[in-house]
């Protein structure tokens, strides 16, 4: 896992849930068809009503028409990301429409475990509301190492927590990597 | 607190982890005693488990490993139908003891309900499943959360997986709920209180006398919406009720413990609710925890009523809808979807002052279909009762995010059985305080 994330930001409210991320009608393609698990990252957060899509203004689609891939790959959220349904989709999706890093200020529980058991992408929590301090479209860099992020656009920088014992998990790759590196498992 | 003092879901998870005693906060390793999975997450787990275990591999018990289609069943999505048969084939291929087949005379339809129809909620143990609504089976005094494909494929391969042992917060009620009270009245009123995030990462503990004063059915409810306050788990202590609804389920040979806390356990939060002022709750959309209550939102029309749901298909929940709707016809499209087979076939045979609850629902002019999740969770494009458009539905179901019954134009309204039937006879949300 590198420890510098850069890319453009998608910037959502509080209490995204599962079925705004990934709806339940999609929950039906093979992920590993290399075809079929496109479908995943074409319908990423197209369940965000239209004045949430990427905030401040709204009315952004996270991945435009006829596309696969999202052109942000840094979520900033707010509080209670991911809540709702247990589907391993959802994060999935995320990382198909390129996702490489959520910072939120706070986590659905299940949400967050699929996150890092399975690989996904780091989800940060931050101390501070990154809601005021990123508009959708920003640039951002976000350092691991130090636990910041900068907002390149409009030239400040924010500390985020760090993340924890679960960073051994997510650089080890995923829950089963982790568990094979511990001697858990064969 | 003293030391080796714990609450019930701490005592749980020493007794699944080997230890004597462990505490909130601690990472552990548990042994699962079930894994549940369903449609449309074991296709999902099994490529994972394949993936990381080998084409080869077996499942670390078969009879531990439950898999219970009940999402996309009723549907030509050429997508659904083909998980049916990758969990179909992986059954077979594993010789699953308990695997309950669309389409077979083993089908049972939602998997909460059923796990508990079935016996396999068993007091004491650790259950894991595939779907954030698997803490309903806290209701009998065992420790049920919904985990990802992942750690599932985990789960089925080594019969192990980490948790952070939870704190607890306990909600008490006492004295007894007025008639018309249901059990989602009573968890929308404290998700309404605490938020949808109030409990993350905490277990949701509901006692009290009105608490024990419930049948399993109406427990179940209660546990299930622990999730929607973000909850890990749910938990009902185990008592004599347990007792009764286990005899005739479990298996002779199981074992089980009813675990009680230790009076001087630690709990994050101890509130005390007064059950006789209990009001019907209605859940305005787009959140669990947007609360209302029926008596004060009487000029909010609705255009749709749905029955059905691991919240609101149980047979309870069909009776209590059919005493209202007894020798009185809708006045709005409402549907009635029982959660399993054998909720469905008592709907044969319960009555209400002579009538079976069929009769009624059919006199009263509902639509109805088999046992299945159906439009709780909007589905592939042909579900029954699925929102298309900008319907304006109450239901008895327990989500109503944007688009999560469908349509992401429609609102929902969530409430207990007694307020969607009464609803539906008006068309306007609707105490059913008179009704009962």
């Amino acid at each position: 896992m590198d420890s510098i994330i850069e890319g453009k930001v998608y910037v959502l409210g509080d209490n995204i849930d599962t079925d705004q991320i990934i709806p339940a009608e999609h929950l039906v393609y093979d992920c590993n068809d290399d075809q079929e698990r496109k479908m995943y990252g074409k319908y990423a957060l197209s369940s965000v009503p239209e004045g949430q899509q990427g905030l401040p203004d709204g009315q952004i689609p996270f991945v435009s028409e006829g596309s696969y891939v999202s052109d942000f790959q840094i979520i900033v959220g707010g509080d209670n990301f991911g809540c709702g349904s247990s589907r391993e989709h959802a994060p999935f999706a995320l990382r198909e429409a390129g996702v490489k890093a959520i910072i939120a200020k706070s986590y659905a529980r299940i949400f967050f475990r699929n996150s890092v058991d399975g690989g996904f992408y780091p989800p940060f929590d931050s101390k501070e509301d990154l809601l005021s301090f990123f508009e959708t479209g920003d640039q951002a860099r976000i350092d691991m190492k130090k636990s910041v992020v900068e907002n390149i656009t409009q030239g400040k920088v924010c500390s985020f927590n760090p993340l924890g014992e679960i960073i051994e998990i997510l650089e080890s790759g995923d829950l089963f990597s982790y568990a094979r590196k511990k001697g858990l498992i064969k | 607190m003293q030391f080796g003092s714990m609450t019930i879901t701490e005592k749980i998870l020493a007794k699944a982890s080997g230890q004597s005693f462990v505490q909130a906060g601690q990472n552990i390793w548990v042994d699962a005693n079930i894994l549940m999975t369903h449609d449309v997450c074991g296709p999902g787990t099994i490529a994972i488990f394949k993936k990381k275990f080998g084409q080869d591999a077996r499942v670390f018990h078969k009879d531990k490993v439950v898999i219970i289609p009940d999402h996309y069943i009723y549907t030509e999505d050429k997508y659904a139908r083909r998980n049916l048969k990758i969990i179909r084939d992986f059954a077979e291929e594993q010789d699953l003891t308990y695997f309950y087949g669309a389409f077979t005379d083993k089908y049972k339809g939602v998997c909460h309900i059923a796990l508990a129809q079935e016996g396999h909620n068993i007091p004491g143990t650790v259950l894991f499943g595939t779907d954030s609504h698997t803490c309903t089976s806290g209701a009998f005094g065992m420790f049920a959360t919904g985990i990802g494909n992942t750690d599932a494929a985990f789960v089925m391969g080594t019969g192990k997986l980490w948790v952070k042992v939870p704190e607890t917060m306990k909600f008490i009620f006492n004295g007894t709920f007025p008639k018309h009270i249901m059990a989602k009245d009573i968890i929308l009123e404290i998700i309404g209180d605490y938020t949808v995030a109030g409990a993350t990462y905490r277990t949701m503990e509901f006692a009290g006398q009105a608490i024990k004063e419930l049948s399993m059915e109406e427990r179940m409810t209660v546990c299930n919406m622990a999730i929607e306050g973000g909850a890990k788990n749910g938990l009902i202590e185990a008592d004599e009720v347990t007792e009764s609804y286990l005899k005739d389920r479990v298996k002779k040979d199981v074992n089980y413990d009813f675990f009680r806390a230790d009076d001087d356990a630690n709990y994050h939060t101890l509130r005390e609710y007064d059950a006789s002022s209990m009001r019907s709750v209605v859940a305005k959309p787009h959140s669990p925890d947007n609360k209302g209550y029926a008596d004060e939102m009487q000029d909010v029309e609705v255009d749709r009523a749905y029955i059905g749901s691991c919240t609101g298909g149980k047979i309870t929940d069909l009776k209590a809808a059919a005493v209202i709707l007894e020798d009185k016809k809708v006045a709005i499209d409402t549907f009635v979807v029982p959660a399993t087979r054998e909720v469905e076939s008592d709907m044969d045979k319960v009555k209400v002052n002579g009538k079976t609850l069929r009769e009624i629902f059919i006199k009263a002019g509902c639509a109805m279909t088999d046992p299945s999740c159906a439009a709780c969770l909007g589905g592939p494009k042909d579900t029954f009762a699925r929102t298309q458009g900008l319907e304006r539905v109450i239901s008895t179901t327990n989500r109503n995010f944007p688009g999560r019954m469908g349509s992401k134009k429609a609102s929902i309204y969530l409430a207990s059985p007694y307020t969607v039937a009464a609803s539906a006879l008006v068309g306007r949300v609707t105490d059913p305080k008179e009704y009962v």
